[in-house]
């Protein structure tokens, strides 16, 4: 008996999907496919919830163990792990219901949206690196901003995880200033036309390709940024005078009219009494 | 340091110069020293009560009105001791208490709130 095309095409489908029988999920459907593993939208029946179930083709990474016990806001937390009936290892997670960075960059945000994003990201691999866990995959499609603004760190890689070229640091062997890279150019993503100088140059920094050369922390670029935010100079920059004075007048406007005032009110008063 | 300090520090110093300005009218300059502590004391009592204020409330534009309102009153009563030169001396002070206003309400520490005093709250269990 010969099979049509699309039947082929079907059962190719149906034979990939996961085992989750006898499990408390109930399959709904595929969201997102990486190298290491597929991930899916399922419900789950004793709680009466929607999770994300990530599915692996080879037993639990050990590094999975660790993301688990990372609890922060800008992390996507893991409610359980385990195996299939197929055999394959899952964990289920919190289902994000959000915009991926790239396509939320779509909608025009104001820079201080943006560097909010940015930040709330440093924040939460600044938090990993104090636990020793590295992403290595960081890119904007790893970043999920949800419907209140509130901002997720997905897809925290595992050895077995190369990194996207274009977001991987030069360095054969990754660490944390490998993130500290992809950050930058993260932020260089993030930014709009035309770049501010200043966050250009925290940029550039981050994505030295001596990783030496770099910040050697996630919180000393988030520090740079915030400095940034606050109209303070940058380290990654050594800033023109004109832009010194510019930035200066900028954080102290209302001084400088007062000032302007007071000036202006003496030599009035001076040129009145010798009229 | 406190606001009240950066009021008094500032008051002091900006009233110093305001008050130094009177050497560009030639029939001041023989009182140029009584003018000096004259407008000094007048821009610490500005600045400390502005600094008073900017612990109280935290408002930049609240600040710069209380500031020059309270630098008006205090030139229009040196004024009135005066009985001369009311624009020159009113119209500066008015300008230089927003000054002050402006710099209490942007510089210095507003202190411990009282609601987190250790102190406070045991006075409030009795």
């Amino acid at each position: 008996m010969e099979l049509s095309d699309s039947v082929v095409d079907y059962l190719r489908q149906v034979a990939g999907l996961p085992d989750l029988s006898g499990t408390r999920y109930e399959l709904e459907r595929e969201i997102g496919r990486g190298g290491l593993g597929v991930v899916y939208a399922a419900r789950d029946q004793q709680l009466n919830r929607r999770v994300a179930l990530k599915v692996f083709d080879f037993p639990m990474p050990q590094e999975a163990q660790l993301i688990a016990q990372l609890e922060h806001p800008a992390i996507v937390p893991i409610y359980e792990a385990g195996t299939l009936p197929d055999g394959r290892s899952f964990y289920a997670m919190k289902l994000v219901r959000g915009t991926r960075l790239d396509h939320y960059l779509a909608r025009s945000p104001y820079l201080a949206e943006r560097l909010r994003v940015i930040g709330r990201v440093a924040e939460a691999i600044a938090f990993a690196h104090a636990r020793g866990v590295i992403h290595r995959d960081l890119k904007p499609q790893n970043v999920m901003v949800g419907e209140f603004g509130e901002v997720y760190v997905m897809d925290w890689g595992v050895d077995a995880v190369a990194g996207t070229p274009a977001f991987r640091a030069p360095e054969s062997k990754l660490d944390r200033r490998s993130d500290i890279y992809a950050l930058g150019i993260l932020l260089r993503f993030v930014l709009p036309k035309p770049q501010p100088a200043a966050l250009r140059a925290i940029a550039l920094k981050a994505m030295m390709p001596d990783a030496g050369k770099r910040y050697q922390t996630v919180n000393e670029f988030l520090a740079d940024i915030e400095r940034f935010q606050e109209g303070l100079a940058v380290e990654a920059w050594t800033e023109p005078l004109w832009h010194r004075m510019r930035r200066f007048g900028s954080r102290n406007g209302v001084l400088l009219w007062l000032f302007g005032a007071y000036a202006t009110v003496k030599f009035l008063l001076f040129f009145l009494r010798h009229l | 340091m406190s606001k009240i300090w950066v009021g008094l520090v500032f008051g002091l110093v900006l009233g110093a110069i305001d008050g130094a300005t009177a050497w560009f009218t030639p029939e001041a300059r023989p009182l140029i020293g009584g003018i000096l502590v004259g407008s000094s004391i007048k821009g610490m009592i500005v600045g400390l009560l502005s600094g008073w204020f900017a612990v109280k409330v935290h408002s930049i534009k609240w600040g710069i009105a209380v500031g020059a309102s309270l630098g008006l009153l205090f030139a229009l009563l040196v004024a009135l001791m005066q009985k001369n030169h009311y624009l020159e001396i009113m119209l500066p002070g008015f300008v230089l208490g927003g000054v002050i206003g402006f710099l209490t309400q942007r510089l210095g520490t507003p202190g411990v709130p009282q609601a987190i005093r250790p102190e406070a709250g045991r006075e409030r269990m009795r």
